[in-house]
């Protein structure tokens, strides 16, 4: 098995890592301590030369973001983490927040310093209460220490850090929606601009960043900029946390350097398919990037730019395989149910659209599917992409075209099968609340 | 019929409001701490919310019913929720689900007749690599099978624990023993 470097995992597994005294006596906040006698410019800069792209999905560069913040405002400068960690497939932050948040605390006081903020927030799923507490107790520590507070580490900077629970939205992952779910308001996401680094929480200036990103900072601040870049492939700098499951030997959190092939990684890492199985289809960064057939992944790499090239993307790294036992218009159906209930409502094409999808996936898989059903998700297909506020809208269509494009043979069999009077024998893969569903989104 | 709540809560209310650059970012703190004093947000709640953290009765109502971790009705003593999106339903979730219908003979959203159990199918809860897993109450219960689901489902009607989150404590309960709360690694 190939060796990965170790940046946001080395403490992971160590005893107690989630308590203060033990992560201290591990090395945590010695960068801290760094960071506050640099410029918090040149921070920025050794942000930006590392290299390192938001792991929450979209990939878009960290310290680059961090530039927008215009610093002349008056205004104060809101720091959020975005812990609302809700992408099926995807659990890696959960394990940060839970085991080493000293080391989460850490990469947000670093980027508080740089963005010279004295407010952040730890915005984390409702779900999560065990690893909230965890994150909770840890602050507490800190401001016991005064490593959190007024003049923190004896400087004369001032950092207060909150964790705000959300009570079970998908949607608050986005970062506009986010805010507003912060600002005590439904989460549905703003239009942009104004982006949020000129205005975000209550109309101040504010950088939202995930996790697993700015718990890459203290390593980049500690090492620079290019030693973060020398590991990994170009475009893809560092190590990334890829949250394995499904049908696969070993499910779990990898940290993998960037650029790793994806074959090695199912077979090495994930200990290969289920005995008796053979591999079917691999959704590579969690459920809205398109769906890879077994045949695409050979040669593929996990990283942005080859990942981007195979027709997906790497996303957030939510890796989910399915195994030749996979009824694929069942899946497609399983995460159709999931976007047309996570929809905030706000945009009519994504609530409305959303549903009917939902509905005629679920009659193809019933075995009543009729001739046009495929052409007619298409077309509401592109009525969605490209007309809705935010991505939601966009990426809800990657699975449900790839998977059309993708399986077509499957999806015309079950459908012809309807007109020659095939019965279809169905399995279903869950239990969809038609029923009742006690809470909604909208 | 007048609302009341412990001085305990208002106080914590109070302690939250201040962490934030505006109390009415408190708002959903303010749900969860009245759902954990009456099982469930009333119609009083929501005009005491709104007076506390200075927002409209009809905005605090939106957050009641978008947020879908906040009740309009009371549930079972212990809610189980159910993961089912895709790693879940690809490793067995729906047999556990069949275990919840046999079991308590009742649909999603009711609640047994003695107002010990509700549950409802949910969306991702983060727990796919150690999938079919449930939630009940605030506590995960990872890696189950439909034996290991029932024994734990037996364990709770008999042992009564606390499996849930308090605002108002900021602490988890205790669990079952012997369940980690965790199983991420």
């Amino acid at each position: 098995m190939a060796k990965h470097k170790q940046i946001l995992l080395k403490n992971i597994r160590e005893e107690g890592q989630h308590l203060l005294e033990k992560a201290e006596s591990r090395g945590a906040y010695k960068v801290i301590r760094k960071a506050l006698e640099m410029d918090p410019l040149k921070i920025i800069d050794e942000v930006k030369n590392s290299g390192l792209r938001g792991r929450g999905g979209a990939g878009f560069p960290t310290g680059l973001k961090w530039s927008f913040v215009p610093r002349d405002t008056g205004k104060p400068v809101y720091l959020i983490n975005n812990a609302d960690e809700s992408e099926p497939g995807t659990f890696k932050d959960r394990l940060l927040l839970e085991n080493d948040p000293h080391l989460v605390i850490e990469g947000m006081l670093c980027a508080a310093w740089a963005l010279q903020s004295e407010w952040s927030c730890i915005y984390i799923r409702g779900e999560y209460a065990y690893p909230y507490t965890r994150v909770q107790a840890a602050i507490d520590e800190c401001y016991e220490k005064g490593y959190l507070g007024e003049n923190i580490f004896g400087t004369n900077f001032t950092h207060h850090m909150v964790v705000h629970r959300g009570a079970g939205a998908y949607i608050c992952g986005e970062e506009t929606a986010l805010l507003n779910s912060l600002e005590g308001k439904k989460g549905q996401p703003r239009l942009k601009p104004p982006f949020p680094a000129v205005a975000g929480y209550y109309a101040c200036p504010t950088v939202i960043n995930n996790v697993e990103s700015l718990s890459n900072i203290p390593f980049i601040i500690e090492n620079g900029g290019e030693a973060y870049k020398s590991i990994g492939v170009e475009n893809s700098a560092g190590t990334k946390l890829v949250s394995a499951s499904g049908h696969i030997n070993k499910p779990g959190i990898y940290e993998i350097e960037m650029g790793y092939p994806l074959m090695d990684f199912i077979e090495d890492e994930c200990g290969g398919v289920r005995d008796g199985h053979n591999l079917l289809a691999v959704i590579p960064g969690g459920s809205s990037v398109p769906v890879m057939r077994a045949e695409e992944c050979k040669g593929v790499n996990l990283d942005y730019d080859s990942m981007k090239n195979a027709g997906s993307s790497l996303g957030c790294a939510g890796f989910m395989v399915m195994d030749d036992s996979t009824d694929v218009v069942e899946a497609v159906l399983n995460l159709s149910h999931f976007y047309s209930h996570e929809s905030c409502g706000q945009c009519t094409p994504c609530r409305e659209g959303g549903h009917w999808i939902e509905k005629i996936f679920r009659r193809i898989a019933e075995g009543n599917g009729m001739p046009g059903d495929l052409k007619l998700i298409e077309s509401l297909c592109n009525q969605i992409g490209g007309h809705t506020i935010c991505a939601f809208g966009d990426t809800m269509v990657l699975p449900y075209r790839s998977f059309i494009q993708k399986f077509e043979k499957e999806f015309k069999e079950r459908i012809s099968n309807v007109l020659k009077g095939v019965e279809h024998e169905r399995v279903p893969m869950d239990f969809q609340s038609e029923l009742v569903s006690i809470g909604s989104a909208h | 019929m007048g609302f009341s709540i412990s001085e305990k809560a208002r106080q914590r209310l109070e302690e939250l409001k201040k962490r934030y650059p505006k109390p009415q970012s408190a708002v959903m703190s303010a749900l969860y701490i009245v759902q954990e004093e009456h099982g469930h947000i009333s119609d009083e709640a929501i005009d005491w919310i709104s007076g506390e953290v200075g927002l409209k009765p009809v905005h605090v109502l939106e957050l009641a019913t978008f947020y879908t971790m906040y009740r309009r009705k009371p549930l079972g003593k212990y809610h189980v929720q159910v993961c089912r999106t895709l790693s879940c339903a690809l490793c067995g979730a729906k047999k556990l689900m069949e275990k919840m219908q046999e079991r308590y003979g009742i649909a999603p959203g009711q609640v047994s007749e003695d107002g010990m159990f509700s549950y409802e199918y949910v969306e991702c809860l983060g727990s796919c690599g150690t999938a079919p897993m449930c939630e009940i109450n605030d506590t995960y219960f990872e890696n189950l099978t439909p034996e290991k689901f029932e024994e734990l489902l037996v364990r709770i009607e008999k042992e009564q624990p606390d499996l849930s989150l308090s605002t108002i404590e900021g602490k988890l309960g205790e669990g079952l023993s012997g369940c980690p709360k965790s199983e991420v690694m």
